[in-house]
C-alpha cells in the first residue's frame, strides 16, 4: 500500500505552520505523528498534495502546569501524556486513557493533537477531553480560539476546526477522581464504547460529575442523564450504579458494525458508564 | 525530491527521496537494510518496528522525510558489533523466541523499548508491552520468555 | 542429541536482520507487478480502461486478463475432481472480491502501484451469494455454468457399508445404530472461515533467462518442487529448466502450500518480457488473494445407549469452498470425514460431503486442514452426550476409546491408527490440570454468580502425509547426505521449513547417527537446484516423512563409510561404531581412525600408489534416498480450558489452558513445545477472535487487520503442556508430527468450555467464535 505523491514541507513555529498551509490552498494537510492520516493515505482515501509537518514546532509538545491548570502541548505523543507525572498525580484520568490508545509503538508517535483533529468516533481522548472540561486552544491567522471540548466534537470525523485553524493545546483543571473504561475492539484496539467518568466531590457530596462517551455514536458526547442523576448525591457505588443506568438511554443513533450491534452497544454504555464512575470512585481521598 | 539525512546505526545516510517514501522503504529499499520487514498496511503487526531517537516506531507509517535529522536503529545495528548479542536477541536464541523469523526483528525492537522503560517487566506487562507486535508461529510464550531471559540479564 | 532442548541453528540469521526474505531479493534490471483486483463479488467485465496507467512514466506493461490468457493457460489443481476454468486473471467475470482483473509491470514500486490505482474497470453487476446453504439453491447466483445450484461436489458418502468407491451404499448398520440408540444429540456446528495470516504476505521473483531458456522463481511457499513443476508445466518449460526457491518463508500455515495465479503471471511475464519481476502481496491483497481456511457446516448426529457407549454417528458436511477450485481445495473436507472415528470405538459411521461454490476468495489448507474441522464436530457431539446423560465429559470419552490393546486399528473410514493409548492421554491431562479440583472451584464460582466453565477435548491426527496413494504430488520425501572430504556432513531435505527447526533437528538426527558434532554439520533446502526432489512441508510431515528419508539417506551412506573404514582400519564393518568423531571397533576407540580420514580416503581411494576401493565401491560418500511411508501417524491427546465469562459484557477469558501430547518420539522438545504454542494460539484465536466475515454481497468486512483479529501475547494465557510417547512403528524414528496438533483440540475445548459457564441459561452449544456479543445475549436471555 502506497500513499499518492505529495509535496512535504517542514514548519518551525505555528504561524509558520499556518502560513504553509494557506500556501497550499485548501489541499494541505498538517502532519504530526501522522498515525491516523498515514494509513488513510497509504489506502488513498486522504491525497493531500503537501503535507506540512508540525512535529517539531517548538512548544508545541509537552505537558505543564500553568497557573493550577494542567496544559498539554497538541504535539504531546501519547506516550508522554501516559507517563507523564504532573498528570499521573493531579489527573490520571488523562494517562490512563492516553495509554490505552493502541499500542506502544502507535503512543511513541501518535499526538494528542492528531487524535482530536481527526475525531475518529471511536477514539478514547474525545471521551476523556469532554469528562475534565478541557478547552480546545486553536491558533489561525486570525488569532487564537478557545473552543470547550462540549462544544469541539460535533460529527463523524468532524470537530469545531477551521480548515485554516490548527491544535495546539488543550488546558484543564486537574481532576483527581476520574477514570476511564473501554471495550476494546479486539482486532483494532479502538473502543467499542469508551467512558470517562470525572467526579468534584466536597463534604461527602457529589457536586457535580461530568461523564464522557465515545465509540457508541458518531462523535463523543456528554452522558448529561448520569451527571445530573449524580449532582447532590452521596458518592457511593450504590449511587453510581443507580446513576449508571441512566447512561446512553437517550442516545439517538448509536453505531453498529460487525464487532458490536447497536442493540449490544447501546447495552454496554450503562456497563462502562459504571466501571468508570467505579474508577473515580476508588480515586477519592479515603475517609 | 527532498533531501533526508538520517543517522542509521550510528552512520549518518544522506539521500533524496520522494517525501512519500516510506522509511521502511527508504531503510529496505535504499540503504539494503532489509531485516526490517512489512507485514500489514495498517499499522498492527509490527514487523516494520525500529527505534527512532530511541523510541519504538512503526516504520511503515512514517515517511522517511519525517525521520530527517533523527537516529534510527534498525535489528542490524542492535548489537554491539564486538560481535555479542544483544541480550534480547540473545534471549530469543536461548528460549527459543521465534520460528519464521519474520516478525522477529520487530519484536525485538519493541521489547527494547519495552525494557527501556521497564527493566524488571512483569510476564502481564511483557505481554501488554508487546500489544503492537504480532506473531503467527510462537503463541507468544517463548517470547516472554525471551524478555524474561533478558530482563534477568540486564 | 536427539530428545535435547537444543537451541536453533537457525536463529543468528534470523534475530540479527541477516535472513534473505522473498522481498530481499534483488536482480540487476527486475521490475515490478501489481495487480488490480475486482471491487465486486460478481459480475461482467464490460469494458477496462487501462490508457491513463499505460501513460505512466516508468509502466512497462498494462495487460488485461484476455492477453494473459496468451500466455497463462488455466489454473491447474491437483484433485481428481470437476473443476470450474479459473484463469489468472479474469477474463469476462469477476466472482470475487480481490480476484485479479488486470496486471501492470513497472520500473518502480511506487510507480507500479500508482498504474494499477489508475485502471478503471466497468462491470455489469450480477447478484452475489455468501451464504454456502443459500448458494446450494442456485439462488440469486449461479457462479459457473457446468456446476448447477452451485454444487462442487454433491453428497458423496463413505464409511459404513459404503464401498471404497462410493458406489455401493448399505444403510443396514448405521440405521440400526439408531434405532437402538437410548438418546441421539443433533446439533448443526459451523466450522467458521478464517485467514491464514502468515506475518510475511505472499511474494514471487521470477527470472527467466533468454539466453539459457531457464527460469528461477523464488517464491515464499512451503512446496518449492511441486511450485518448479507447475511453472514448468504453465510455461511449456521442462522440470530440468526451471528452479523453485523457498528463500526465508515467514510462515505458511497452509496458504503457501499452493501455486497461485499471482506465481503463474510473474513467471509466465517474466518469460514474456525477458527481465526479472518481483510482486509482494500487500496484507490487504492477503485477506482477498490468499487462500482462506475452514468455512464448514458440520450436521452431526450421535447415537448413543443411556450408559454413554456410542453406537453411531452422522456426520454431513456442507463446505463452502469460495469461487473457484484451488489446488488441494476439493480434497481437504475429505481429512474431516476421514477423521471421523477420532479416539472412538465406533461401530457405524456415515459421512457425506458436499462442496459449494460462493462468491467469496477460494478456500484450502489452513493449519490443520480437515482435521480440527472433524475434531470440533465430533468433540462438541460428545460433549452435547456428556451433557445431555449428566455425565462427566471425561467419563464419556473413557467409555468409547479405543483401547491401546486395538492397534493397528482399521476405522470406518478407512484408516489405519498406527498406535495409541488415549486412556494414558486423558488420564494425565486430568491430573495436570487437577480436573476434580476445578470441577468444585467452578461449582463455587457459579455458585457466586461468576460465569466459570471447564472444556475438555481429545483429538487424534491424521499425520506423516503420504503415502502416494493418497496424496496425487507423491507422498514420499526425499534427502540427500553427503559426507565432504574434510568429514563434514552436507545433507539436504526437500521438506522446505518455514519456521519448523528443520536445520536443528535434522543435524541433530545425522549427529547422532555419525557421533560427530551438530556444528560439523549443514543441512540444505528449499532450492530445487540443491534439494533435488522433494514434496514439501505441510501435514506434519517433516520429522515423519522428511525426518526419516534423511535417516535412510544417512544409513546408507554410513554403510558404504564403514567399508572404507573397515579396509582403512583392517576390521569387520560390522564391527564398527561412530563416536566422538571417529571410527573405530566397537570396545576399542584408540583402533579407529578419525571421521574426516575416513572421509578423505573414500575421496582419494589410494594405499600406497595404488587406487584400493574395497568391495568394489564406487569412491565419494554420497546418498540419497526416497522414503514412502507405509502409512500415515496418528498421533493425539487432551486438551482442557478453563474459561471465564464476564456476565456484564460477554468477554470470555482464557484462565487455564492444559494440553497433553503424544506425537511419538521427540527429536528436539523445545521446537516441539514451540509448535504446540503456535497451534494453540491459533486453535484458540479461531474459537475466541478470528473469523472472516462478508456482508451479503459480498464485500469482505474483515480485510485488514483493523477488523481481523489475530491473538497477541496479552490474549493468550500461560500454556501448560505436557507429554506422553507412544512411538509409530510407521517409521524408523517413531516421531508422528506435530505441527498442526494445536489447532485440533483447542476449539472443541474451549467452546464447552464456554458453553459449560453458560449452560445454566439453558444453552447446549454455541457456534464459534466467542463473539462477547454473543455469550452475552445468552446470558440476556436471546438465542445464540
Amino acid at each position: 500500500m502506497i500513499p499518492s505523491a505529495f509535496e512535504y514541507e517542514r514548519a518551525t513555529s505555528v504561524d509558520d505552520a499556518l502560513a504553509k498551509l494557506a500556501a497550499t490552498g485548501a489541499t494541505g494537510k498538517f502532519i504530526a505523528g501522522g498515525h491516523s492520516l498515514v494509513p488513510l493515505m497509504k489506502f488513498r482515501l486522504n491525497e493531500p498534495t503537501t503535507l506540512i509537518d508540525i512535529a517539531r514546532i517548538p512548544g508545541l509538545a509537552g505537558v505543564r502546569d500553568v497557573d493550577g491548570a494542567i496544559e498539554v502541548g497538541a504535539g504531546t505523543v501519547h506516550h508522554d501524556v501516559a507517563t507523564s507525572s504532573l498528570l499521573r498525580q493531579q489527573c490520571p484520568v488523562v494517562a490512563e486513557t492516553a495509554g490505552t490508545i493502541g499500542d506502544p509503538q502507535v503512543r511513541n508517535r501518535g499526538t494528542l493533537g492528531g487524535s482530536l483533529a481527526h475525531a475518529d468516533p471511536a477514539a478514547d481522548y474525545p471521551a476523556v477531553m469532554l469528562a475534565v472540561d478541557a478547552e480546545i486552544h486553536l491558533r489561525s491567522s486570525r488569532g487564537p480560539r478557545v473552543v470547550p471540548a462540549s462544544d469541539f466534537f460535533q460529527d463523524l470525523f468532524t470537530v469545531d476546526l477551521a480548515p485554516d485553524e490548527i491544535i495546539t493545546a488543550v488546558r484543564f483543571a486537574p481532576v483527581r477522581a476520574a477514570a476511564y473504561a473501554k471495550l476494546y475492539q479486539r482486532a483494532s484496539r479502538f473502543a467499542i464504547v469508551g467512558v470517562a467518568a470525572a467526579l468534584d466531590v466536597a463534604d461527602g457530596v457529589i457536586r457535580s460529575a461530568r461523564v464522557g462517551l465515545t465509540g457508541a455514536v458518531s462523535h463523543a458526547v456528554r452522558l448529561t442523564a448520569v451527571e445530573e442523576a449524580l449532582a447532590g448525591r452521596q458518592p457511593t457505588s450504590e449511587v453510581v450504579a443507580e446513576a449508571a443506568q441512566l447512561a446512553g438511554s437517550d442516545l439517538e443513533d448509536v453505531a453498529g458494525d460487525i464487532h458490536a450491534s447497536e442493540t449490544y452497544r447501546r447495552a454496554m454504555v450503562p456497563v462502562f458508564a459504571k466501571r468508570a464512575l467505579d474508577g473515580a470512585l476508588a480515586r477519592l481521598p479515603q475517609r | 525530491m527532498a533531501n533526508v539525512s538520517i543517522t542509521v546505526n550510528g552512520k549518518l545516510r544522506t539521500a533524496d527521496v520522494e517525501p512519500r517514501l516510506l522509511l521502511v522503504h527508504f531503510l529496505r529499499e535504499q540503504l539494503n537494510l532489509t531485516g526490517t520487514h512489512v507485514g500489514c498496511d495498517t499499522s498492527q503487526c509490527g514487523a516494520c518496528t525500529v527505534l527512532v531517537d530511541g523510541r519504538s516506531a512503526k516504520s511503515c507509517t512514517i515517511f522517511a522525510v519525517q525521520a530527517d535529522g533523527s537516529e534510527v536503529t534498525t535489528i542490524e545495528g542492535l548489537a554491539a558489533g564486538d560481535g555479542q548479542l544483544h541480550p534480547l536477541q540473545d534471549g530469543f536464541w536461548e528460549e527459543h523466541g521465534l520460528q519464521c523469523g519474520y516478525c522477529t526483528p520487530g519484536m525485538i525492537m519493541s521489547a527494547v523499548d519495552l525494557l527501556n522503560n521497564n527493566p524488571s517487566p512483569s510476564e502481564r506487562e511483557i505481554r501488554e508491552g508487546l500489544d503492537g507486535n504480532f506473531c503467527r508461529c510462537t503463541g507468544y510464550q517463548h517470547i516472554v520468555n525471551a524478555v524474561q531471559h533478558a530482563a534477568n540479564k540486564g | 542429541m536427539v530428545g535435547q532442548r537444543i537451541k536453533r541453528r537457525e536463529d543468528p540469521r534470523l534475530i540479527q536482520g541477516r535472513a534473505t526474505y522473498v522481498d530481499d531479493i534483488k536482480i540487476v534490471g527486475m521490475e515490478h507487478v501489481a495487480f488490480a483486483r475486482s471491487d465486486i463479488a460478481h459480475g461482467r467485465i464490460r469494458s477496462i480502461d487501462t490508457s491513463a496507467a499505460e501513460a505512466m512514466a516508468g509502466v512497462t506493461a498494462v495487460l488485461t486478463g484476455a492477453q494473459v490468457a496468451e500466455f497463462v493457460g488455466p489454473v491447474p489443481i491437483i484433485t481428481p475432481f470437476p473443476s470450474p476454468d479459473h484463469r489468472a486473471v479474469v477474463v469476462d467475470t469477476v466472482r470475487y472480491v480481490g480476484e485479479a482483473v488486470a496486471v501492470v509491470v513497472a520500473t518502480d514500486r511506487y510507480i507500479v502501484k500508482d498504474a494499477a490505482d489508475a485502471i478503471v474497470v466497468d462491470y455489469d453487476v450480477l447478484p452475489a451469494v455468501v451464504d454456502t446453504e443459500q448458494a446450494m439453491t442456485g439462488q440469486p447466483a449461479q457462479l459457473h455454468a457446468d456446476f448447477e445450484n452451485n454444487l462442487a461436489i454433491a453428497l458423496v458418502p463413505s464409511g459404513t457399508g459404503v464401498s471404497p468407491d462410493g458406489q455401493t451404499v448399505d444403510d443396514t448398520a448405521i440405521d440400526k445404530a439408531f434405532a437402538d440408540a437410548d438418546v441421539v444429540v443433533s446439533q448443526r456446528m459451523v466450522n467458521h472461515r478464517l485467514a491464514p495470516s502468515a506475518i510475511e504476505p505472499r511474494g514471487t521473483v521470477a527470472h527467466y533467462e533468454p539466453g539459457h531458456d531457464k527460469m528461477t522463481i523464488w517464491s515464499s511457499t512451503q512446496v518449492p518442487h511441486l511450485l518448479r513443476g507447475f511453472i514448468a508445466r504453465m510455461n511449456d518449460m521442462g522440470e530440468d529448466q526451471v528452479r523453485a526457491i523457498a528463500p526465508e518463508v515467514g510462515g505458511g500455515f497452509g496458504a503457501k502450500i499452493q501455486a497461485y495465479p499471482e506465481d503463474y503471471v510473474v513467471a509466465g511475464l517474466s518469460k514474456k518480457l525477458g527481465i526479472a519481476l518481483k510482486w509482494i502481496e500487500d496484507r490487504s491483497e492477503a485477506f482477498l488473494a490468499t487462500t482462506h481456511g475452514r468455512g464448514v457446516i458440520g450436521y452431526i448426529d450421535i447415537a448413543a445407549t443411556k450408559a454413554g457407549k456410542v453406537l453411531g454417528m452422522k456426520l454431513r458436511l456442507i463446505a463452502d469452498i469460495g469461487a473457484y477450485n484451488t489446488l488441494f481445495t476439493a480434497a481437504i473436507p475429505t481429512f474431516t470425514t476421514l477423521m471421523a472415528n477420532a479416539t472412538y470405538d465406533i461401530p457405524a459411521i456415515r459421512t457425506t460431503i458436499t462442496e459449494v461454490f460462493t462468491n467469496k476468495t477460494p478456500t484450502d489448507a489452513y493449519r490443520g486442514a480437515g482435521r480440527p474441522e472433524a475434531t470440533y464436530f465430533v468433540e462438541r457431539g460428545l460433549d452435547m452426550l456428556a451433557r445431555k446423560l449428566d455425565m462427566d465429559p471425561a467419563d464419556v470419552r473413557r467409555r468409547n476409546f479405543i483401547q491401546p490393546d486395538q492397534f493397528p486399528y482399521t476405522t470406518q473410514m478407512g484408516a489405519v491408527y498406527d498406535s495409541g493409548d488415549y486412556t494414558a492421554a486423558l488420564d494425565r491431562a486430568l491430573q495436570n490440570s487437577g480436573w476434580d479440583k476445578l470441577k468444585v472451584e467452578r461449582d463455587q464460582a457459579q455458585a457466586e454468580g461468576r460465569l466459570v466453565g471447564l472444556g475438555l477435548a481429545m483429538y487424534v491426527e491424521v499425520c506423516g502425509l503420504g503415502p502416494s496413494a493418497v496424496l496425487p504430488t507423491g507422498g514420499w520425501e526425499h534427502s540427500q547426505v553427503t559426507i565432504e572430504r574434510d568429514g563434514r556432513i552436507n545433507a539436504t531435505t526437500g521438506a522446505s521449513p518455514h519456521g519448523q527447526g528443520n536445520e536443528t533437528t535434522f543435524a541433530q538426527m545425522l549427529a547422532d547417527q555419525f557421533g560427530v558434532p551438530l556444528d560439523h554439520i549443514t543441512i540444505h533446502h528449499g532450492d530445487t537446484a540443491v534439494a533435488k526432489q522433494g514434496i514439501g512441508t505441510f501435514g506434519s510431515r517433516s520429522q515423519a516423512v522428511g525426518g526419516a528419508a534423511l535417516h535412510l539417506a544417512g544409513g546408507k551412506v554410513k554403510k558404504k563409510m564403514a567399508k572404507f573404514a573397515a579396509s582403512l582400519i583392517e576390521a569387520h564393518e560390522d564391527d564398527l561404531v561412530f563416536e566422538n568423531g571417529r571410527i573405530s571397533v566397537k570396545g576399542a576407540p584408540d583402533s579407529g581412525k578419525s571421521f574426516a580420514e575416513v572421509a578423505s580416503y573414500a575421496y582419494v581411494p589410494v594405499v600406497g600408489g595404488a587406487v584400493q576401493l574395497p568391495d568394489g565401491l564406487e569412491p565419494g560418500l554420497s546418498e540419497e534416498a526416497f522414503f514412502e511411508p507405509s502409512n500415515n501417524t496418528y498421533p493425539f491427546g487432551c486438551h482442557i480450558a478453563l474459561l471465564e465469562i464476564d456476565r456484564e459484557t460477554g468477554e470470555p477469558t482464557l484462565l487455564r489452558f492444559v494440553a497433553v501430547d503424544d506425537a511419538g518420539n521427540l527429536i528436539n522438545p523445545l521446537i516441539v513445545e514451540g509448535q504446540i504454542h503456535g497451534g494453540l494460539a491459533q486453535g484458540i484465536g479461531q474459537a475466541m477472535i478470528e473469523e472472516v466475515r462478508y456482508s451479503e454481497d459480498g464485500q469482505p468486512l474483515t480485510g485488514s487487520f483493523m477488523d481481523y483479529a489475530i491473538p497477541r501475547a496479552a490474549d493468550l494465557p500461560r500454556f501448560e503442556l505436557d507429554s506422553t510417547v507412544t512411538p509409530t512403528p510407521v517409521n524408523p524414528l517413531g516421531a508422528k508430527g506435530v505441527g498442526e496438533a494445536g489447532t485440533l483440540g483447542s476449539t472443541p475445548c474451549i467452546v464447552s468450555a464456554a458453553v459449560d459457564a453458560l449452560s445454566q441459561f439453558g444453552v447446549t452449544h454455541i457456534d464459534m467464535m466467542l463473539r462477547p456479543e454473543k455469550l452475552w445475549q445468552i446470558i440476556n436471555g436471546g438465542q445464540s
